[in-house]
């Protein structure tokens, strides 16, 4: 394994970062954006916005039929262009992804145990019983009850948000040094939703990981992020500090969206009872 | 689909469903794996003991049973159940050896196809579309007239007659499978392609795949029988199922059981394997698996 000096600069600098389909629509124009070691960024903005797309493009892996263009370095690591051998190495150790839908993001064929076993052994070389301590320890980790239980489940024999513990098991498991986390949440009901917020959170601060936390929820972003970059059609419209973005926003895009955050939760004080 | 916990704390996976569904399944494939495995034991036994040797004409010609003859004889005085054996083995061989060609290379240029783009992937596809129309038996019968009309000779045609059709299965099945969320959750944590495909692709593809190559396996026996009728298969003095129909067209209103025997071992066969294949459609289908719980 490649050792893992910290280069000089952000951990991800990310400048001119433009996807274009085949056909030649733009979906992501000219972005730019940092993380530090350690920083939470939030990725705001509606569908459509190119936040999916720019999380994939960080990865090397846009699908078929689109194209990145500009500059994309992770960890020192240049990823735009770069031959698959290297992207292999990046992913997982750089960077890891908690994707939206958990249901769809693991394998319906394969026991949760070993989901979680393959990225670790390919980490920290473990095998047979030290590698089930380390999967039993992941699990109890992301505060999952029953772990050994949960390791010999199948993705649809637990609930959403127990899958959701687990994605987030298999991307930690990576030690990488950024969390992706796209829209990690939003298919979960409310009350699992704040849990795993807090959970994030506290895993991400004990580790000192950075994260990169997109979503289209301002609240939800405001919760766990420092910083916040909004996207409009693909293009940034507005960056500073939350509490910058949510008290004094500059676009009108971003007012709109901190007027409807602020409508839904005037709506919840005024029918709740004084 | 979402679960509450607590139920599920005994529940194995594999009992996941209800008894009353397990057991009509269960019924079918029970069906399919008897009239199959009464064909395999028919082959087995041929292996090693056979009532006459296959070139005994000592028997009367067109005899009924009786005289150590337990079906009777041919119009050449050959016994008919050794025929019927040595007929059930060949048919064996030819279903898993045209199936195992189809399997090794089909999968491969099925997988190969799959990850091809542009124009390589239009080419393939077409390539594979071209060679599904060709007909089988006229396949076959090139091949056997290039090479000798042998067993091997039927299976090898057959066999990549075949891997045509499981190529392109397995081309849309990977595709359909590529574009899965857990694909690139799994690319995401920096699995390999070659890992990718064996540990996450191939499983998935599996239930659709072995069910298609248990009915190959059907559609390989009726090939040969067919093959053989047309006097292409394996040569004489080995019977197979599709030469006993032909050579018995002639004498058919005097003696029936020449006829009827192999056509009916045939049609035993070919229905238990595709019973196997519903069963197992079924037992491994992961939607159907799914709706269930």
């Amino acid at each position: 394994m490649t050792p893992r000096d910290t280069p000089p600069g952000p951990l991800l600098d990310v400048r001119g970062l433009t996807v274009r389909t085949d056909d030649g629509r733009t979906l992501v124009d000219d972005l730019s954006f940092t993380v530090g070691g350690g920083e939470r960024l939030g990725l705001i903005g509606e569908s459509g916005s190119g936040k999916s797309l720019t999380t994939l493009a960080l990865l090397g892996l846009l699908p078929d039929g689109m194209t990145a263009t500009g500059s994309v370095e992770l960890a020192g690591t240049q990823i735009v262009g770069a031959p698959e051998k290297r992207l292999t190495a990046v992913r997982g150790r750089d960077a890891a992804v908690v994707f939206q839908e958990p249901l769809t993001a693991l394998d319906p064929l394969m026991r949760m145990g070993r989901q979680i076993a393959e990225p670790l052994a390919r980490r920290t070389g473990l095998k047979g019983r030290d590698l089930r301590t380390a999967v039993t320890d992941a699990l109890v980790r992301v505060r999952l009850p029953e772990p050994d239980r949960i390791a010999h489940a199948f993705p649809h024999e637990i609930s959403g948000g127990q899958r959701q513990r687990v994605a987030l098991a298999m991307a930690l498991a990576c030690e990488p040094s950024l969390l992706i986390a796209d829209e990690p949440t939003t298919a979960l009901d409310v009350s699992v939703q704040a849990e795993m917020l807090d959970l994030l959170d506290t895993l991400v601060r004990e580790r000192e990981m950075a994260v990169l936390f997109v979503s289209h929820d301002l609240a939800v972003v405001a919760k766990v992020t420092d910083r916040v970059l909004v996207l409009k059609d693909g293009r940034a419209v507005e960056e500073g500090p939350v509490l910058d973005v949510v008290t004094a926003p500059k676009a009108g895009y971003t007012r709109a969206l901190v007027a409807g955050a602020r409508k839904l939760e005037s709506a919840l004080d005024l029918r709740s009872p004084r | 689909m979402t679960l509450p916990a607590a139920p599920l704390k005994e529940t194995e996976p594999s009992k996941e469903t209800t008894p009353v569904s397990r057991r009509r399944r269960s019924a079918t494939l029970l069906a399919g794996c008897s009239l199959t495995a009464l064909i395999a034991l028919l082959a087995l036994v041929s292996l090693v003991w056979l009532p006459f040797d296959t070139d005994d004409t000592s028997g009367g010609r067109l005899a009924g049973p009786g005289d150590g003859h337990l079906l009777g004889t041919d119009k050449l005085g050959r016994d008919l159940l050794t025929q019927l054996m040595t007929g059930a083995r060949i048919a064996v061989q030819a279903g898993l050896g045209s199936v195992a060609i189809a399997a090794l290379v089909g999968v491969t240029l099925g997988v190969l196809a799959a990850f091809a783009q542009g124009w390589l992937d239009d080419t393939l596809a077409a390539f594979l579309d071209i060679l599904i129309a060709f007909p089988t038996l006229l396949l076959a019968m090139l091949v056997v007239a290039a090479r000798s009309a042998t067993l091997g000779s039927a299976i090898l045609a057959i066999g990549l007659a075949q891997s045509a059709v499981v190529a392109r299965l397995v081309r849309i099945l990977v595709k359909r499978v590529l574009a899965r969320d857990y694909i690139t959750a799994a690319r995401t944590s920096g699995t390999s392609w070659p890992r990718t495909v064996a540990a996450h692709i191939l499983p998935n593809i599996w239930p659709t795949l072995v069910v298609n190559l248990a009915l190959q396996f059907g559609l390989a026996v009726l090939a040969e029988a067919g093959l053989s009728y047309l006097g292409l298969g394996a040569p004489p003095p080995n019977a197979s199922w599709g030469r006993m129909l032909q050579e018995a067209q002639a004498t058919f209103t005097t003696a029936p059981a020449g006829a009827l025997a192999p056509g009916i071992l045939l049609v035993v066969l070919v229905v238990g394997v595709n019973l196997v294949a519903d069963g197992l459609r079924d037992t491994l289908d992961p939607a159907t698996r799914r709706r269930r719980t």
